[in-house]
């Protein structure tokens, strides 16, 4: 349980009005419910597209359609977004929130559109669009999920990947996503969190910065459910 | 048969089929028409006969196949409305047909692509015509049927597998729209990509109805500029805006062109509020008397099954279909909050979208206080869901260990899992 003064864990879901096609804001949902049973004080801030970015513990970005993704790009370079996670805050990141985060992508008739430069990675177009269930081996452990992306993913020499993909396309067919020190990200969109809650509760272990009791809940069903039938 | 969005529309201009349809060609081409209607009867008997479905799209592709311009010469020289948008179209165009009178040639299987609506139209050779299109076909259904009235209810996020961009469809929609001058548009004014849509358009009759849903329209489909909504109205930096609206239901009685009606719907929800003023003011374009129509439409409690009462195991039912965000959450908003027991029922095949994601873009927060028992193949990601949103849920298992209420029970279920409800129910 958190000790009487722990401070409050802020969860800032970013642009959810623009990065948020596939229900991704699921994601901060569940990141609150996950600490809140655990005695720990959460709050979800939503940021729109008007706000100042505030200090937070985890930023989440969603998916979005490319005019949307576009402009969260935008409004993001013109924040202090990419100052505070330079300074270590720290951010959870799919779909087209992943590819922003890195340093080119693809948005409607601009092949490089500019990132945010935050991770070396550059998106390309895909030959296709990439829809479907996505499995990845993360730690071990098969993190399920769902893409539906058309972007090919090419990370620098010293990125990690999240993990490799058995299932579906990731990146490039052999990886999904990335991870840095200050930054996780996948193409598995949406409430990702809700279906791996192990992998969740490694999301929310980072961002408290400790390790955290085991919870269980009915999404441990439902993961168990998912590897079964995804392993057919 | 499921059959909702199981493929796109064909890149071919409609063109091309009308050439070979003239000239020397004529005398064949209608034979050939001739035997593709009788086709299109015999393999659709034969579907229901064998079981496999409610036979209307396999029937309609064997005579595409046999006359591929079936379509246009079916519709030919008679007066068809059609509907399209994200949600409401199966109920609209009930509405539309209902309320029309007489017989009304209408695809109210929901067979909505070229396959169904051709079965339709070989189905009754009605001069009234009203089919519900689905999103991704209208452009090839509006050149091939030359409609005399479109009406446009909403675009929202739906099956997010398939149809991944909701502008995507707003653009092609606009080319379509520019193109056809002489079809009256009825659109929706308060959704701002449906808007979009139809600005081009010669002739369009603006309603302004209930639309809570405006999520996927934030941001501006002319600068990409935040949109901003204010007291009921919406408007862009770049001077796009909501247009002046010929009907409105402006929280008090509907006005169609001038003509008040009195609203009456057996239909619970301001969704089938919108969904009666957009079919009221389609049919205002057809020469039909409104209040005449009014009466009709205000009578229908039941389209497709939708909101029918049903009995299963001696359980009372009522089926509500409720298939994505925007329509799932309008249906929440006609639940009581008087505690009883919910049902809900979710899967995720193909003509559901495979992907279910939607559901944390649905506020089930609202069933706070009832207790929601969990159906269908995904019933452990909408428990999941629940238990996110501190729902009290039941993971059913053992469907006879059901408690039996006097009470009617709300079903709620997405679109296969609705099927399944509807053929496993009986009326009451």
């Amino acid at each position: 349980m958190a000790s009487e003064d722990e401070a409050v864990l802020t969860i800032a879901l970013i642009y959810p009005e623009l990065l948020g096609t596939y229900g991704d804001g699921g994601n901060a949902l569940v990141l609150a419910e996950r600490a809140r049973r655990r005695g720990f004080e959460a709050e979800v801030v939503n940021v729109g597209i008007d706000d100042e970015v505030p200090d937070a513990a985890i930023y989440l970005l969603g998916g979005g359609e490319d005019g949307p993704q576009r402009l969260g790009a935008d409004l993001l370079r013109a924040s202090s977004f990419a100052a505070r996670v330079r300074d270590g805050n720290f951010v959870f990141a799919v779909c087209a929130g992943l590819q922003l985060l890195g340093t080119t992508f693809c948005v409607e008739g601009n092949d490089e559109y500019e990132g945010l430069g935050l991770v070396d990675a550059s998106t390309a177009r895909g030959e296709t669009r990439s829809v479907g269930e996505l499995v990845v081996r993360v730690d071990g452990r098969a993190l399920v999920g769902f893409e539906n992306h058309g972007g090919r993913t090419t990370l620098g020499a010293d990125v990690e990947a999240l993990g490799a993909v058995e299932v579906g396309k990731g990146n490039d067919g052999a990886i999904d996503g990335f991870r840095t020190p200050g930054v996780w990200a996948t193409y598995a969109h949406g409430p990702v969190l809700a279906m791996n809650p192990w992998f969740a509760d490694k999301v929310l272990a980072r961002a408290l910065g400790r390790e955290l009791e085991p919870l269980v809940t009915i999404a441990d069903q439902l993961y168990d459910e998912r590897v079964t039938s995804l392993a057919r | 048969m499921l059959c909702k969005r199981t493929n796109h529309p064909p890149g071919w201009s409609f063109c091309v089929f009308w050439v070979v349809s003239v000239g020397s060609m004529q005398r064949e081409t209608n034979f050939r028409d001739d035997v593709a209607k009788v086709a299109v009867r015999a393999v659709n008997i034969l579907s229901r006969v064998a079981s496999r479905g409610s036979g209307t799209v396999i029937g309609g592709r064997v005579g595409l196949r046999i006359a591929p311009d079936l379509l246009e010469n079916l519709a030919r020289g008679r007066d068809v409305v059609l509907v399209s948008g994200t949600n409401g179209k199966t109920t609209t165009t009930a509405m539309i047909a209902t309320g029309w009178g007489g017989p009304v040639a209408t695809n109210d299987t929901g067979s909505n692509m070229r396959e169904g609506l051709v079965a339709a139209l070989v189905a009754s050779k009605s001069r009234s015509v009203a089919l519900e299109v689905d999103e991704a076909w209208l452009s090839d259904v509006a050149r091939a049927t030359r409609p005399k009235v479109i009406a446009l209810l909403n675009l929202s996020r739906d099956q997010l597998d398939r149809a991944n961009e909701v502008r995507q469809i707003a653009e092609r929609w606009r080319a379509l729209l520019a193109d056809l001058t002489d079809v009256m548009v009825v659109a929706n004014a308060n959704d701002p990509l449906v808007v979009y849509a139809a600005e081009l358009a010669p002739k369009v009759s603006w309603c302004d109805v209930p639309t809570p849903w405006t999520t996927d329209a934030v941001s501006c489909p002319h600068c990409t500029k935040p949109l901003n909504f204010v007291g009921g109205s919406w408007s862009s930096e770049c001077g796009f805006a909501k247009p002046q609206v010929l009907v409105t239901t402006d929280g008090g009685p509907l006005v169609v062109r001038g003509a008040q009606l009195d609203l009456d719907l057996q239909l619970p929800g301001a969704f089938n509020e919108a969904n009666a003023a957009m079919a009221l003011t389609a049919l205002s374009f057809v020469d039909v008397d409104l209040q005449g129509a009014l009466e009709r439409v205000n009578a229908l409690s039941s389209v497709a099954g939708r909101f029918s009462l049903r009995t299963w195991r001696g359980h009372q039912l009522r089926l509500l279909l409720a298939k994505n965000p925007a329509g799932f959450s309008s249906m929440l908003l006609t639940l009581k909050s008087d505690g009883a027991d919910v049902w809900a029922a979710i899967n995720a095949r193909v003509a559901d979208g495979r992907d279910p994601s939607w559901l944390y873009d649905v506020p089930f927060e609202l069933l706070r206080g009832h207790r929601v028992y969990c159906f269908g193949d995904r019933r452990l990601d909408l428990a999941t869901r629940l238990d996110y949103a501190n729902v009290t849920y039941v993971v059913v298992t053992d469907e006879s260990a059901l408690p039996v209420s006097s009470d009617v029970v709300n079903v709620l279920a997405n679109y296969t899992a609705f099927q399944e409800w509807r053929a496993r129910t009986k009326p009451c």
